[in-house]
């Protein structure tokens, strides 16, 4: 078996990963980062719209400052973020942007003079600052009061994400890929690395590592329809929970895009939207501007998801065999438009639709895509209950999103947190001595063969896990959507914990020599399920709507209750719950609870409600 | 009518010292808009569990899922039943590592390649985190997007006949990559720094220009226009260079 010693290992190469790892290289330590893919197939290359910071270069974005974009950010996430992070966020988004641009990201730039744009399907005409032609330009993007979503074209993503791998190697940061990690070397305290199975030859590896970084991105892929990459399946989410000392923070606020495509569920960026698209129900009729006069197909993503699903339900849905639809519309915006800065909108239209955007509507649904929980960090990015242990990216609830986090925040995200929780490993590193006890390092090596062995063997049951997986998917597909209620919580809560006991008898169907696939998803399927057990659980115990977590039997907003993060630790491995922890949304307020300006709804608001200066 | 569709998919698990290399058929039913990845995965959860293909994006987007279809290098997640013969045959993409039936190792080829290229901007410009951004034409930034649009799925490699023929042949996929940064104005390398990279047989000179590159880039770079580009550029570099006066 080989072993690797490291001073950071990041499980992980997308951007998060990767950003953390270059700040530790630039500072001499070594590093090296895990991906199942190559780096650059990580799923930060399918973001196409775009990155928020407050650059305020564009004409729609002029007088755009953090202070604006943190607005945005807490509203955003309807009061449930940690506003010491929301703030760190928003003060270096702009640093991290000009950086990535010192590093060779194409931004596209403010072309000086007259231009037009669209909104709500009318055209309207604009003047860019000639003093401002070459700077970094930005895109309308959804609960934003200001243009602020930097881009490229539409491959936002894959441009930064090329771009950092680039300076990766660069600055002699290994990427090991086809590599996953199945569980965390730790004892209880610190954490001490990971053992990991090649995905080529199918053997076991020991890293070891001063400081472990967990920026495996999201877990979306416990749900049936998801844009997510088939990747994304929360397996190394999964070795955190095993540890039975690391919460994650608020699993259940999961959120959906309204504009999964029907039936593959690929996204079409929320540039369509931004851009000028418009929603349009089965009459082929506007709708969102009814239920939001003031910010229509630009609300927040939960808000529209929520209204699409509702006007779904008014009768109003697209029939199809694959259930019901709406249409997004972005003929309008014109063939020049839509070939070049929505060029593969075009492609997926065509390639899997069969359809032509610039004359045809795109089937389109609210799908799961982003999982604002996920390890539970401090500001610093440091995991809670293990030391040595940090999180960011999507894998981590630094928790800048709280219940809902805006399109474009997510990216910028990525990159401003691997570079603040990049230098808070790096002083970590600093004062860290490497202590590695060898039997601990056995003992999960040991578990870790044994447990493959008796998949091999069928030692426990002959339960196919492909079966297993679906089961646990129909159970989140049904009973934690959108529109949540107690008795399909309840129902989910249920299904989900025969489904973990199924999962305990999988046994495999092949011989498991080798990369074997089936083995790959044998080894985290019971993982997979406490996952989503923590989803539904926790939405279950959460009386209140907040964000994407909608309640139909507690409509209200309940800040007198439930200004909180739900934490979540699966303490023993017989449990067949996990155990839910709370802890105050924010240790400060900079802004205090208040009404999000769209969306609708009330509000219990707090015995106390804190001073703080108004907006 | 609905198809039946038989799969001819070649198999080898390089790590069982029981397998040996052959071809093994799969038959399914043809449903609606199906794509060759929603076919391999039923095949998989269905029929051999043990089957190994590589999908991530499953969206045109990530590039990982290339494969020989029928004789051809292409995206398996993109490409749809109703386009090909009810008879469909899958193999590996040669020039790779085999890691097993259809999966191959990209990672590895692709990172020694921009260890070659030196896949990254060059320049004694120290980043300033208080200063505005540096300002760049967005004509410019649009023309480097172009080329950065590649995904790295190694089709171009596979069906280049120079790549089957001298391991160490870069490959246009590798040559795209210089033109980008060659056009970057933030790059500060100069052309005869680019001639020491691919001025020779394992890059431009080795290309024998039959373009079998450019007909299968799922993302249609412009792979021949970069291929001329390079040329007229390092042929010029090569002369500079040979001529004592001729600067840098
Ligand atoms: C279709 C789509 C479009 C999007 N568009 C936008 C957008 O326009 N703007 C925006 O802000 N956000 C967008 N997002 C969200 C954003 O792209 C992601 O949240 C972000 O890129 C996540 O980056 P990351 O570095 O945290 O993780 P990822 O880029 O997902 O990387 C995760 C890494 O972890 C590795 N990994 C996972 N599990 C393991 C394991 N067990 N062992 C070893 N390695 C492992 C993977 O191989 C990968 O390298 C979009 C998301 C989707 C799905
Ligand atoms: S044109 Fe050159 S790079 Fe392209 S396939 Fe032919 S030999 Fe290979
Ligand atoms: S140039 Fe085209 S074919 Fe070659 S690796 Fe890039 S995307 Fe694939
Ligand atoms: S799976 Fe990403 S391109 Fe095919």
């Amino acid at each position: 078996m080989q072993t690797f010693y490291t001073d950071v290992l990041s499980i992980g190469a997308g951007l998060a990963g990767e950003r953390v790892a270059i700040e530790a290289a630039g500072a001499g330590f070594d590093a090296i980062c895990l991906s199942i893919v190559p780096a650059r197939r990580s799923h930060s290359s399918a973001a196409q719209g775009g990155m928020q910071a407050a650059l305020g270069n564009s004409a729609m974005g002029e007088g755009d400052t953090p202070d604006v974009h943190f607005n945005d950010t807490v509203k955003g996430s309807d009061w449930g973020c940690d506003q010491e992070v929301a703030r760190i966020f928003c003060d270096n988004a702009p640093i991290a942007m000009r950086q990535m641009a010192h590093w060779g990201v194409p931004w596209n730039r403010v072309v000086g003079g007259k231009g037009f744009y669209y909104k709500g399907g009318e055209r309207f005409e604009k003047f860019e600052k000639p003093e401002n032609e070459g700077l970094i330009t930005a895109r309308n993007f959804g609960g934003t009061a200001k243009w602020r979503t930097c881009y490229t074209s539409d491959g936002t993503g894959h441009t930064v994400l090329y771009t950092m791998d680039n300076r990766a190697a660069k600055m002699g940061v290994q990427v090991h890929d086809k590599v996953e990690v199945i569980s965390l070397i730790q004892d209880g305290k610190r954490c001490m690395g990971a053992v990991a199975r090649c995905l080529k030859t199918g053997e076991l590896r020991v890293y070891l590592a001063k400081a472990t970084l967990v920026a495996a991105g999201g877990f979306g892929r416990i749900y049936r329809e998801s844009t997510n990459a088939v990747i994304c399946d929360g397996g190394a989410h999964a070795a955190v929970l095993d540890t039975g000392v690391v919460p994650l923070g608020n699993m259940e606020a999961v959120q959906f895009h309204p504009t999964g495509i029907v039936p593959t569920y690929i996204l079409v960026t929320e540039g369509c939207r931004g851009d000028g698209g418009t929603l349009l129900d089965v009459n082929q009729e506007r709708f969102m501007n009814i239920y939001e006069p003031e910010k229509a197909e630009l609300a927040s993503r939960d808000v529209v998801s929520r209204w699409m699903m509702h006007h779904i339900r008014e009768g109003k849905g697209v029939k199809s065999p694959y259930g019901e639809h709406l249409w997004l519309d972005i003929r309008h915006l014109g063939e020049q438009h839509i070939r070049g800065k929505l060029r593969e909108v075009d492609d997926i239209c065509q390639n899997f639709l069969g359809i032509d955007p610039v004359k045809d509507l795109i089937p389109v649904k609210p799908v799961q895509h982003y999982s604002m929980g996920g390890v539970r960090t401090n500001k610093d990015g440091a995991a809670y209950g293990l030391e040595g242990l940090f999180a960011a990216g999507e894998a981590a609830c630094w928790d800048m999103h709280g219940f809902n986090r805006l399109g474009g925040n997510s990216l910028a995200e990525t990159v401003v947190a691997g570079m603040v929780v990049g230098g808070k490993v790096v002083e970590y590193l600093q004062g860290a001595e490497a202590q590695f006890k060898t039997s601990v390092i056995e003992d999960q090596v040991a578990k870790d063969r044994n447990r493959i062995q008796r998949l091999i063997d069928c030692a426990d049951g002959g339960e196919d896990a492909f079966k297993v997986r679906a089961a646990m998917q129909d159970a989140l597909q049904d009973g934690v959507h959108i529109f949540r209620s107690h008795n399909d919580l309840e129902q989910a809560v249920f299904q989900l914990q025969e489904v973990h006991e199924r999962a305990k008898k999988i046994g495999l169907k092949s011989n498991g020599k080798g990369a074997n696939p089936e083995l790959a998803l044998a080894l985290k399927m019971a993982g997979q399920v406490k996952l989503a057990l923590c989803v539904a659980y926790g939405a279950l115990k959460r009386t209140e709507s907040r964000g994407s977590h909608a309640r139909e039997d507690f409509p209200e907003r309940n800040d007198r209750d439930w200004l909180n993060r739900t934490l979540a630790t699966w303490k023993n491995e017989d449990d067949d719950l996990p155990t839910l922890n709370y802890e105050d949304a924010t240790p400060s307020f900079e802004i205090p609870p208040g009404d999000r300006g769209y969306g609708g709804g009330t509000i219990i608001p707090m015995d106390n409600p804190p001073a703080g200066k108004e907006d | 009518m609905a198809r039946t569709l038989k799969f001819n998919v070649f198999r080898y698990n390089p790590m069982d010292e029981k397998s040996v290399p052959h071809m093994d058929t799969f038959v399914l039913p043809e449903i609606p808009s199906m794509t060759l990845f929603i076919a391999l995965n039923q095949i998989r959860e269905e029929q051999d569990p043990s089957l190994q293909f590589d999908f991530c994006c499953r969206a045109g987007i990530c590039g990982a899922c290339g494969m020989l279809i029928n004789g051809r290098p292409g995206l398996g997640c993109k490409t749809k039943t109703k386009d090909l013969p009810d008879e469909i045959t899958l193999l590996p993409l040669p020039v790779f590592k085999l890691v097993g039936d259809l999966s191959v190792d990209t990672g590895t080829w692709f990172r020694e390649m921009y260890a070659k290229v030196e896949s990254w901007i060059h320049t004694d410009t120290v980043f300033d985190p208080t200063a505005e951004e540096e300002r760049m034409d967005n004509s410019i930034a649009e023309e480097i997007y172009e080329l950065e649009r590649c995904v790295e799925c190694g089709c171009c490699v596979a069906g280049c006949g120079t790549a089957r023929m001298r391991k160490d042949f870069m490959g246009a996929v590798a040559l795209n990559r210089v033109a980008r940064f060659l056009i970057d104005p933030r790059d500060q390398r100069s052309e005869a720094d680019y001639y020491d990279i691919i001025g020779t047989d394992e890059g431009i000179f080795g290309c024998m220009g039959l373009l079998g590159c450019e007909d299968v880039c799922p993302k249609e770079l412009p792979l021949q226009d970069q291929l001329g580009f390079l040329r007229r550029k390092m042929g010029l570099a090569a002369i500079k260079r040979f001529l004592p006066f001729g600067k840098k």
